[in-house]
């Protein structure tokens, strides 16, 4: 069984997916994240891989995109540093990033490295449905790697148990059409998100974009599995002068 | 009906391997839309009425196709030029424009974003929203804000807020990112009036077929002038490709007609400062669509330059991708230098001061081995008053 069937085996509720930058603040502070990220009680880790032009983030991912840029990330010092991942995370991670990126790298070898580093899944925002179902999705499913797809309140009845049918380990649903970091009213979501739970889709949902604090995390998870946080710990990580400190601060004002 | 063509994409929206739209799921709803409606309203017949009647009595179109007897006798060939230049606004981009304000109207939006870079498009977008009583958002990168002063005082002028991109390289490519981010925290009111035949499926098919009024004209034009509908070679400016596409539209599935493309090459195409994409792309995707991409190993875009910003971007629409690929076109590429003489040298034998863009075109007519009987058709894409500042100081025409 994947990471993440298991953990949505075991959790079905309030399930934290907390978004970080791969090497922001610091080149090397990733795995220092990651494992601070479980010891204070994240359940799934979304590691963003920066690029240039990042069409779906908001200023402030944007922001720390060019900074872990600026000190040297790739994919493949990424891959570098999580070599050892599997001994210190046990949680589910993902890699979250942009097509370009990938595919210079190439996407076969990009899945099999991921796997083979103990990855879990992916999400590229802007690898279309049509070409996952003629080309990518087989070569993402051969490394037995998970792929999440994005929902929107926008997003037909139709098209979204199509998505469902597509993703594998859980949906993300955007909780508004907007990029991340965006303030938009919580309670217009709510309906959205009553909606989805009463569709009864395959996959566990997990709501992103607009979470906050404990507040709009609580409230995401009264109709969803759970919450993704983004912007709000990149901001936390701004300015940190100690990083495991950091995270644990943040963690314990959601959790 | 032809299954193989250059002209049209197919129903994904790809030119042979290129195209395509690569957006995330926020715009899905928008895009799809514009996909499912923008042929039929296009076609139907209040449209088309209004549109030609804007193109003819706003625009000024049809504009003239003019035989340069000077430059044809310098370079031993019939060379005409498609006078784009005279234009409302100065250059081909309000085609798009005009037509894509009817498009929005008739979609029910009723707010309207843009990108720009030297602030031509965004100009063209202004006026066209100006005429429609349309609020008019425009992004541009802020460090083309510093060097393009008059245009954002155009696009002031004419009501449209001027939004600085501050991200990345605060140039073209960024303000493009920021208009795009726009769109998808504002996905029911708005359309985005994307300047060239960039962007994800439907935009370069559609961006392409109005300014495809450019070769429509230069098909009757060039038969009442000489007796032939066809020229012998097509030459246009590329960046991302807009009056290219339009000037070779209605000659690409005519092998005969030599289509040659000309790409700004900087300080010199390996120079490490030169925006000649197909040279030194690979394919990648940027803005929605994958084509020819100027980008480091790792895949991070790289910032190209041009001494004119309209040729400054780091892609180029998926139909010139193609034509590049397949051998259809040919890519030839003009230095800073070489815009800049070839600027001034046709404004002495013609009277005519092309936009720096339209210079590179210019500038490759003498590596065109032309025979006498040949007819050449020069897309002048815009007038050269926008470039004044750069012509004065380039060319130290102030003492």
């Amino acid at each position: 069984m994947s990471r993440l069937k298991e953990l949505f085996v075991s959790k079905k509720s309030k399930v934290l997916n907390v978004y970080c930058t791969a090497g922001f603040p610091e080149l090397n502070s990733t795995v220092k994240i990651m494992q601070a990220l479980e010891t204070n009680g994240a359940n799934i880790i979304e590691l963003g891989m920066p690029y240039s032009d990042p069409l779906a983030d908001g200023p402030v991912i944007q922001a720390s995109g060019n900074i872990a840029l600026a000190n040297g990330m790739t994919i493949k010092v990424l891959f570098d540093q999580l070599k050892d991942l599997r001994k210190t995370v046990t949680i589910p991670v993902i890699l979250m990033g942009y097509m370009n990126p990938v595919i210079q790298y190439g996407f076969e070898k990009f899945c099999s490295e991921a796997a083979a580093v103990g990855v879990d899944g992916l999400i590229l925002p802007d690898l279309p449905e049509h070409e996952f179902e003629i080309e990518f999705g087989a070569i993402i499913k051969k490394n037995g790697l998970d792929f999440i797809f994005l929902v929107t309140p926008e997003t037909s009845e139709e098209r979204l148990r199509k998505l469902d049918s597509l993703s594998t380990g859980f949906l993300y649903a955007v909780s508004s059409s907007a990029t991340t970091g965006s303030d938009k009213d919580f309670n217009a979501v709510e309906q959205y998100l009553l909606r989805l739970q009463e569709m009864n889709l395959k996959n566990p949902v997990l709501v992103g974009f607009g979470i906050k604090d404990k507040e709009t995390f609580e409230s995401a998870s009264k109709y969803s599995n759970g919450a993704i946080i983004g912007t709000a710990f990149i901001k936390a990580l701004e300015n940190s002068k100690d990083i495991a400190l950091s995270v644990k601060q943040f963690l314990s004002s959601i959790i | 009906m032809k299954t193989d063509t250059y002209q049209q994409p197919n129903e994904q929206g790809y030119y042979g391997k290129f195209g395509g739209a690569y957006i995330p799921e926020m715009l899905h709803r928008n895009v799809e839309e514009l996909k499912a409606k923008y042929l039929e309203i296009m076609y139907e017949s209040s449209f088309q009425k209004e549109f030609q009647q804007l193109l003819k009595d706003y625009v000024g179109r049809p504009t003239p196709l003019f035989l340069a007897e000077r430059l044809s006798k310098e370079f031993g060939a019939s060379i005409y030029l498609k006078r784009e230049d005279l234009c409302h606004t100065g250059a081909h981009k309000i085609n798009n424009t005009i037509g894509q304000i009817l498009l929005a109207i008739r979609l029910g939006k009723t707010r309207i974003i843009a990108e720009t870079g030297a602030g031509q498009h965004g100009v063209a977008t202004a006026t066209v929203c100006a005429l429609k009583g349309m609020e008019c958002i425009v992004y541009m990168g802020e460090k083309d804000i510093e060097r393009q002063a008059p245009n954002v005082a155009r696009m002031r002028m004419l009501g449209a807020k001027v939004i600085p991109a501050i991200s990345g390289s605060k140039t073209l490519k960024d303000a493009t990112n920021e208009a795009i981010r726009d769109w998808i925290n504002n996905p029911n009111n708005t359309h985005y009036i994307i300047g060239s035949v960039v962007g994800p499926h439907p935009y370069p098919d559609m961006v392409a077929r109005f300014q495809s009024v450019i070769s429509e004209e230069i098909r009757w034009q060039l038969k009442e002038k000489t007796g032939h509908e066809l020229p012998t070679h097509v030459v246009a400016c590329v960046g991302g490709g807009s009056n290219a596409a339009g000037a070779f539209y209605h000659f690409l599935d005519e092998l005969s007609v030599q289509l040659v493309a000309v790409e700004a090459a900087g300080h010199g195409v390996y120079s490490g400062m030169s925006a000649a994409t197909t040279q030194l792309g690979k394919p990648g995707i940027l803005h929605g669509s994958k084509s020819l991409l100027m980008q480091t190993e790792d895949g991070q875009v790289v910032e190209p330059h041009s001494i004119s910003a309209g040729l400054d971007y780091p892609g180029v629409g998926p139909m010139h991708a193609n034509l590049y690929t397949s051998g259809r076109g040919i890519f030839l590429s003009a230095t800073d230098e070489e815009a800049l003489q070839a600027a001034l040298h046709i404004s002495k034998t013609e009277g005519i001061i092309p936009a720096l863009e339209t210079a590179h075109a210019f500038a490759v007519l003498g590596r065109l081995n032309l025979k006498e009987t040949d007819r050449v058709v020069l897309c002048l894409s815009g007038r050269g008053d926008k470039d004044l500042a750069t012509y004065i100081k380039e060319l130290k025409l102030v003492d």
